[in-house]
């Protein structure tokens, strides 16, 4: 094993890490916002991916060109769900911690439910556009383009979320109702309609990562299967509801990811995220970056 | 009184982060007392509270009940020993009936379940609630959910009770009813304590009252004695009216 | 306080409610046994067997997750070591399927225990999210380990019919009568549980945490001592299974889908009550079955719509299950 192979593994772990980290924000987000895990996260991002494969299919378009608007309609689904199904579910009195899970469980079914019978099982991939294909060659290692654009745009939307969140009117009302939600309305901030934002910001940052996703992985109905257990890893691992926390535990999971495949075998390089996890949630239950 | 005390709280502090919630308590409860624990609000007293029922360890200090020292003891171990509490946001087992919510109480000095149902039943009868035994514990009113925790807590035959102001939000028929709970409790030999933020409701009631400012033991004593103490005056009414 | 003269009308209340409860499991079973005489088809058997087998899977997995509360979206794990250990020691060793479920039940309760003791120290959501990861974990554990057969699993050998070996290759009749037994079985000790010391523990800690530590429960070890409870049986449950099919592979008995199948049936009918589990496997099994045979490939998509759109209805509508319903017109205690 060369210095040079451990590099390329190292990179590709690292881009892939960023990918996984955006995946995760939204959970996270919606997470530390209201202290609801949206169980149908995965579902959102296959749905995600099929409003991408759909616009790519109407229009001819790059995808790259559509995720901004992939973005804005998974703002507008989150919010519709937060607003149609999950305000009602915060509500109920009896089997609360059942309620709480299977409300959006539930949903996720369902989401897979309709992908099958509308797209039928079958694998579909979108035109990669402009990346597809082409690779990043630096000295001897050689990185995919689109891994490599899908890492670059992870860290602007992460950048983003930090200006969101810290210069703006929104970014306070969110971290004030974070803090106690029960308190801002005493300050004449709606708690609902903060809620409904944070899912529709969840939701538009699922958006975003099923469009670079989708410029290099199949979609299938379920898709998100796959990718909801890495994004639920990460929030555990990132601490739940640290944006940034999320950002530090997909990288981590990328790199571990890739050197188990390296290591061990490629077919178990799941396992190695596995038993960190484990591990984090025996000794760090409240994760690695996780406050308290 | 004679005898050791039964419970004695021995400078017991419990920081948050950097601030203070409570620092240097020290007092000690006799046997059959019945012991109001008053202030105003953020005084303390449910950090206080949560202290000697349990639900955190002090910072530094010592609590030692009945012979026993439970500094460290998790909450159930205490129960075990014959502390009982209710909570200040009532804490009802809703989707269970009022009657097995008393047994969960029972169920601690007794495995038998029938058993345990009898004398579950008993304290129901005792509390006044028997007639809604059968009731889900989630469709009582307020004022029988203060009893219902009341029944509960007794059912675990406890030595000392205490009691998070269990007089909130009643109106004065129902408090009375409720002073009259307490009175009967102290009668069959269980020692009791009250935190209450309202003086007027605890301190006809009481033998002996402990007041905490800040975090601090600022009077104690005889309750017709510490309302006239100058400092208790001023931490309700603030400064000036001393 | 003496013992009271007469006994209290709530107490006996109570111990009439327990009695009728026992009378209408008793009917039911009976009903139950001599159902097979009415029915003739392969088919209508198939699905009656995996009917009865899923309502008794439910039952034990409400043990933790209903009475205690804690939301195990994992329980493939346990089904599918129950079928593993179980085929795997009857192919290899020859040990009769008896002993092989029983020595998979134990591994299973030995797994719940070790797993428990780091994820009963999680709250809530933090516990179904590590349920999810864990049996994914073992899936890929199974799926790449030589003793399971791998990705291509175990066939048990071709054998006559026999009740010690537990195969029968002409009718399905025996299975019926095994799942009939186990989940009487299960039934009868979730019926016991709820008039033990630890059923009422259970769900108090269900209830809140907070107020049980108060009463003198030990949270974590309720926790523990129903999760056991709950993965003895659903291993048990899924050796029974193993030799009804006589060939598993990792998909089959550790996807998470069979996580699906074992949790919703309570979901559906009633989280935390007697019949929940068994109401709502009436409803899921057979119309998943039905769905299946009739749509094919699609008939999956059907399933995920009906089970997504039931499960929603119940947790926003009616979160006390399909089984409350029965309430509106049975007085709830008579």
């Amino acid at each position: 094993m060369t210095a040079q192979i451990v590099l390329q593994v190292l990179l590709s772990g690292l881009l892939m890490g960023l990918i996984y980290a955006l995946v995760a924000s939204g959970l996270a987000l919606i997470f530390g916002l209201m202290d609801v895990v949206n169980f149908a996260h995965g579902d959102f991002l296959m749905v995600a991916m099929y409003a991408l494969f759909v616009l790519v299919a109407m229009s001819g378009a790059d995808p790259l060109l559509l995720a901004p608007v992939v973005t804005l309609v998974l703002f507008a689904f989150g919010a519709a769900i937060y607003l149609g199904i999950v305000r009602f579910a915060m509500r109920v009195q009896t089997n609360r911690g059942m309620v709480q899970v299977f409300t959006t469980f539930g949903l996720g079914l369902l989401l897979q439910g309709l992908a099958q019978t509308i797209f039928t099982p079958d694998y579909r991939s979108v035109d990669g556009g402009i990346v597809a294909g082409k690779s990043v060659a630096l000295g001897g290692i050689i990185l995919p383009m689109p891994h490599v654009v899908g890492a670059l745009i992870s860290l602007a939307a992460f950048g983003l979320i930090w200006l969101l969140i810290n210069r703006t009117d929104l970014g306070k009302a969110l971290e004030a109702t974070r803090e106690d939600a029960d308190a801002v309305a005493l300050v004449g901030i709606d708690r609902n309609r903060v809620f409904a934002i944070g899912w529709g910001l969840g939701s538009a940052l699922v958006g975003l990562s099923a469009s670079i996703l989708a410029t290099f992985f199949y979609i299938f109905p379920g898709v998100g299967n796959s990718f909801v257990l890495i994004a639920f890893v990460t929030v555990a691992l990132g601490g739940f509801g640290s944006v940034y926390g999320a950002l530090a535990a997909g990288v981590l999971i990328g790199l571990i990811e890739a050197m188990t495949a390296l290591l061990v075998a490629p077919s178990l390089k799941m396992l190695g995220v596995f038993a960190v996890y484990l591990a984090v949630v025996t000794f760090r239950p409240r994760g690695l970056f996780g406050s308290m | 009184m004679e005898g050791p005390p039964l419970l004695e709280v021995d400078g017991v502090t419990r920081r948050f982060g950097s601030l203070v919630a409570n620092d240097d308590v020290r007092f000690t409860v006799p046997r059959g007392g019945l012991i109001g624990l008053i202030g105003p609000n953020g005084a303390g007293k449910s950090t206080l509270f949560n202290l000697i029922a349990g639900v955190f360890a002090p910072s530094a200090g010592r609590i030692v009940f009945d012979g026993t020292d439970i500094t460290r003891l998790p909450a159930p171990a205490r129960c075990a020993l014959g502390i009982a509490r209710t909570f200040q946001v009532v804490r009802s087992f809703n989707a269970m009936t009022v009657l097995d919510n008393v047994l969960v109480g029972a169920l601690v000095r007794d495995a038998d379940t029938r058993a345990a149902r009898f004398r579950a039943h008993e304290m129901l009868v005792f509390t006044g609630l028997d007639g809604r035994a059968r009731a889900l514990a989630g469709e009582l009113t307020s004022p029988e959910k203060r009893r219902l925790e009341m029944a509960r807590a007794l059912a675990t035959r406890p030595k000392l009770l205490l009691l998070d102001e269990v007089m909130a939000g009643l109106t004065p028929t129902e408090a009375r009813e409720g002073i009259e709970l307490v009175r009967r409790v102290r009668a069959s030999g269980i020692t009791v304590i009250m935190v209450e933020h309202v003086m007027e409701v605890v301190m006809p009631l009481v033998d002996h009252a402990i007041v905490l400012d800040l975090g601090r033991v600022i009077a104690s004593g005889r309750p017709d004695a510490v309302v006239r103490d100058p400092r208790v005056i001023e931490s309700y009414l603030g400064a000036g009216h001393a | 306080m003496a013992q009271p003269q007469t006994i209290p009308a709530p107490i006996t209340a109570f111990t009439s409610r327990r009695r009728r409860q026992l009378a209408v499991a008793l009917a039911v079973a009976l009903a139950l046994a001599l159902l097979p005489l009415a029915v003739a088809d392969v088919f209508v058997m198939n699905i009656l067997v995996l009917t009865i087998l899923f309502a008794s899977l439910s039952q034990s997995w409400n043990i933790l997750g209903g009475y205690c509360g804690q939301i195990s979206l994992g329980h493939a794990v346990y089904f599918g070591i129950g079928a593993y250990v179980t085929v795997a020691l009857f192919v290899d060793f020859g040990i009769l399927p008896w002993f092989g479920m029983l020595a998979g039940a134990a591994i299973a309760v030995v797994l719940a225990l070790a797993l428990g003791y780091p994820c009963f120290r999680l709250a809530g959501h933090y516990y179904t999210i590590a349920t999810i990861v864990i049996a994914e974990a073992a899936l890929l554990l199974v799926a790449n380990a030589e003793w399971t057969g791998g990705a291509v699993g175990l066939q048990l050998p071709f054998a006559p019919d026999s009740w010690a070996t537990l195969q029968f290759g002409r009718t399905k009749l025996p299975y019926y009568y095994l799942a009939l037994g186990l989940a009487v079985a299960t039934w009868i000790v979730s019926w016991v549980i709820e008039d033990t010391r630890a059923g009422y523990w259970w769900r108090a800690v269900n209830s809140d945490i907070a107020a049980a530590q108060s009463l003198g429960v030990n949270v974590f070890r309720s926790k523990m001592a129903a999760s056991a409870v709950s993965a003895f049986f659903t291993a048990v449950a899924g050796g029974v299974y193993a030799f009804f099919v006589s060939y598993i592979d990792p998909t089959s008995v550790m996807s998470f889908h069979i996580s699906l199948l074992i949790s919703l049936p309570a979901v559906l009918g009633g989280i935390g009550t007697l019949w929940g589990p068994a109401l709502g496997a009436i409803v899921l099994i057979p119309m998943g079955e039905l769905t299946r045979s009739y749509f094919g490939g699609t008939g999956l998509g059907t399933n995920l719509i009906v089970y997504g759109v039931l499960v929603m209805a119940i947790s926003l509508l009616r979160p006390q299950g399909l089984v409350s319903l029965v309430h509106l017109f049975v007085p709830r205690r008579a």
